[in-house]
């Protein structure tokens, strides 16, 4: 489940005010219409599922239905000042594909993911199974997360496609950011957030 | 509602209908001067409304009809009617175009065959029926023609405009010529403009048309004649546009009317009975001269033509919120096409929201209903009913 409503204050506090805003697989639409309100952002959500797309409307933001997995073919370069993506990488057929195209697309990139490297992921792990957690619900054979990952994962993939990080931000389900994230973040941080950039090559 | 009680004959007509409705005509006695450079010393617009205008005249909403559509959106003009107007299921109380919060307007175009001045309307030069003279209108003299009468209602703003195929081009042609009177535009299975591939197709039908001896260069009204072979063709091909491959295979794959092929060219195929059905009956209902208007409407409809065919150009001054809805199985219009109208607002940083219905009907599916379709509207029009108050 996204935990969107902490989650998103941190996201907030990254945004400069009166930006322009991508959001790719809104969901309800929640994140752009706290933004809209409280930043003065301009922006669009992407979403692929009718209910959301209704949802959206109904959060009064402006919603383009699309699969974000065909990429990002509709929208110029730099054209947008943030392009976000929340808990939606790990759900996604070709992550490194959409994280270039996102940044592409966006002057910055924003991406937030449940930490797999995470220590209940961990002893779920050694005790044999694939985690359910509250950060995770899903079990292995309904789950739409395909891809998920660790921080040092996702670090390796930035590392290796020159994405530069700007920001990071280790929390807890609760969105708390406690000094021991800070100490091993990979084994204790359960929601990653990153603030990304293409290098300047 | 209807005080009289249907009998055996007469269609029921249901709670969320606007009931009988009858049209209005409002002459301007002023000429209107047209884009192709001919003027119109005086006209008639026929139109139907539904539901009440409020005082501060902030409520209206006007529906464009598309190629051969017409007047009568909503409701039934009489007990006898068989058919409710042709968007009844999407207009009425509670419907998504809710009559009980909107004044809902919708006018006959110019050229049309309904009651507005059109092809069969006396030529005050000869006082015979224009026919082929009457000259070629286009979408932006419809939406010019359309503020007149808005003139005429005390309409300074719509609260929304919105139509299907050629009506979702004078949805968009409204947004941006005039972007003061209009609070959202509602573009549902349009395109920016016509592909090759349409206009072939309306140029078929133009040469079924005026291919027929009946035609007589467009005057045959002086004959006594209609040319009915030509608008039936037309209207065949036409209505094969306006449907999906999965739609004529599921409704009649390859049906036989008999049960087994005669090897001879009568109707052996039930698709081939109802195209003939479907072609017939427009013969009687459908003007051919107005036909060949209304697709030449479309063939020149580029509002990006110039603006150096940048459409986020044209529609950079534009200030209406934008809902487009595309259908997935609509290949007359494709989805593609509305999502070049959707890229333009985006280029342009404009109030955009997108939805592409999953249908099968192919193009026809604006008018047929469908909850996800009717969701999105619902949802959508929440903000119309905000911008009205």
């Amino acid at each position: 489940m996204k935990s969107i409503r902490a989650e998103l204050r941190t996201i907030a506090s990254w945004i400069k005010p009166g930006s322009r805003v991508l959001d790719l697989g809104c969901g309800n639409g929640e994140l752009l219409s706290y933004l809209q309100e409280n930043y003065q952002v301009t922006g669009y959500g992407i979403e692929i599922e009718q209910s959301n797309i209704v949802a959206s409307i109904q959060n009064n933001i402006n919603v383009i239905q699309a699969d974000i997995e065909q990429g990002l073919t509709g929208f110029e370069d730099n054209s947008f000042d943030y392009v976000i993506m929340t808990q939606t990488i790990q759900a996604l057929r070709n992550t490194d594909e959409i994280l270039k195209e996102m940044l592409r697309v966006g002057r910055e990139g924003i991406v937030t993911f449940p930490n797999f490297g995470h220590w209940r992921s961990r002893l779920n792990i050694m005790l044999g199974h694939m985690p359910v957690t509250k950060a995770l619900p899903n079990t292995w054979y309904n789950t739409p997360n395909i891809h998920l990952c660790t921080l040092n994962d996702f670090e390796a993939l930035c590392a290796e496609k020159d994405f530069r990080i700007l920001q990071r931000s280790i929390v807890d389900r609760q969105h708390r950011s406690r000094t021991f994230n800070a100490f091993l973040p990979n084994l204790l941080g359960e929601i990653a957030l990153y603030r990304i950039q293409k290098s300047l090559q | 509602m209807p005080n009289s009680v249907p009998t055996s004959e007469q269609t029921t007509i249901a709670n969320d209908s606007v009931g009988i409705v009858s049209p209005q005509t409002h002459h301007f006695a002023q000429a209107i001067k047209l884009e192709c450079g001919i003027s119109l010393p005086e006209f008639d617009l026929i139109y139907e409304t539904y539901g009440e205008l409020n005082t501060k005249k902030s409520n209206a909403i006007l529906v464009c009809h598309a190629l051969s559509g017409d007047q009568h959106v909503a409701g039934y003009n009489s007990v006898d009617d068989k058919k409710p107007g042709w968007w009844d299921a999407y207009i009425g109380p509670g419907k998504p175009f809710d009559t009980n919060k909107f004044f809902i307007i919708c006018p006959n175009n110019l050229g049309g065959c309904k009651g507005s001045t059109g092809p069969m309307s006396p030529n005050p030069k000869t006082n015979k029926p224009y026919g082929r003279d009457f000259p070629i209108v286009t979408v932006k003299d419809w939406v010019y023609s359309q503020a007149l009468l808005a003139d005429e209602l005390g309409i300074k703003k719509f609260a929304a405009v919105i139509g299907g195929s050629l009506g979702g081009m004078q949805a968009l042609q409204w947004a941006i010529d005039y972007p003061e009177r209009i609070a959202h535009a509602i573009v549902i299975a349009a395109a920016p403009k016509l592909s090759a591939q349409n206009i072939g197709f309306n140029e078929v039908a133009r040469q079924a048309i005026s291919s027929d001896p009946d035609f007589h260069d467009g005057h045959y009204y002086e004959h006594n004649v209609i040319p009915r072979r030509g608008i039936k063709l037309a209207r065949m091909l036409g209505h094969i546009t306006y449907l999906s491959d999965e739609s004529m295979r599921a409704k009649f794959g390859r049906e036989l009317r008999e049960g087994k092929i005669n090897f001879n060219f009568d109707t052996e195929f039930q698709v081939e009975s109802y195209l003939r059905y479907q072609g017939e009956s427009f013969v009687d209902k459908f003007d051919a001269n107005t036909y060949l208007l209304m697709t030449k409407a479309l063939d020149y409809f580029d509002p990006a033509k110039d603006h150096n065919d940048d459409l986020a150009a044209a529609l950079s001054k534009t200030s209406a919120r934008f809902l487009v809805i595309a259908f997935t199985s609509d290949w007359r219009f494709a989805p593609e096409r509305s999502r070049e109208i959707v890229k333009a607002l985006l280029d342009t940083n404009k109030s955009v929201t997108y939805s592409e219905i999953t249908a099968n009907q192919g193009h026809d599916a604006f008018l047929i209903p469908n909850k996800d379709y009717q969701d999105i509207l619902y949802s959508y029009m929440q903000h119309v009913e905000d911008s009205a108050k």
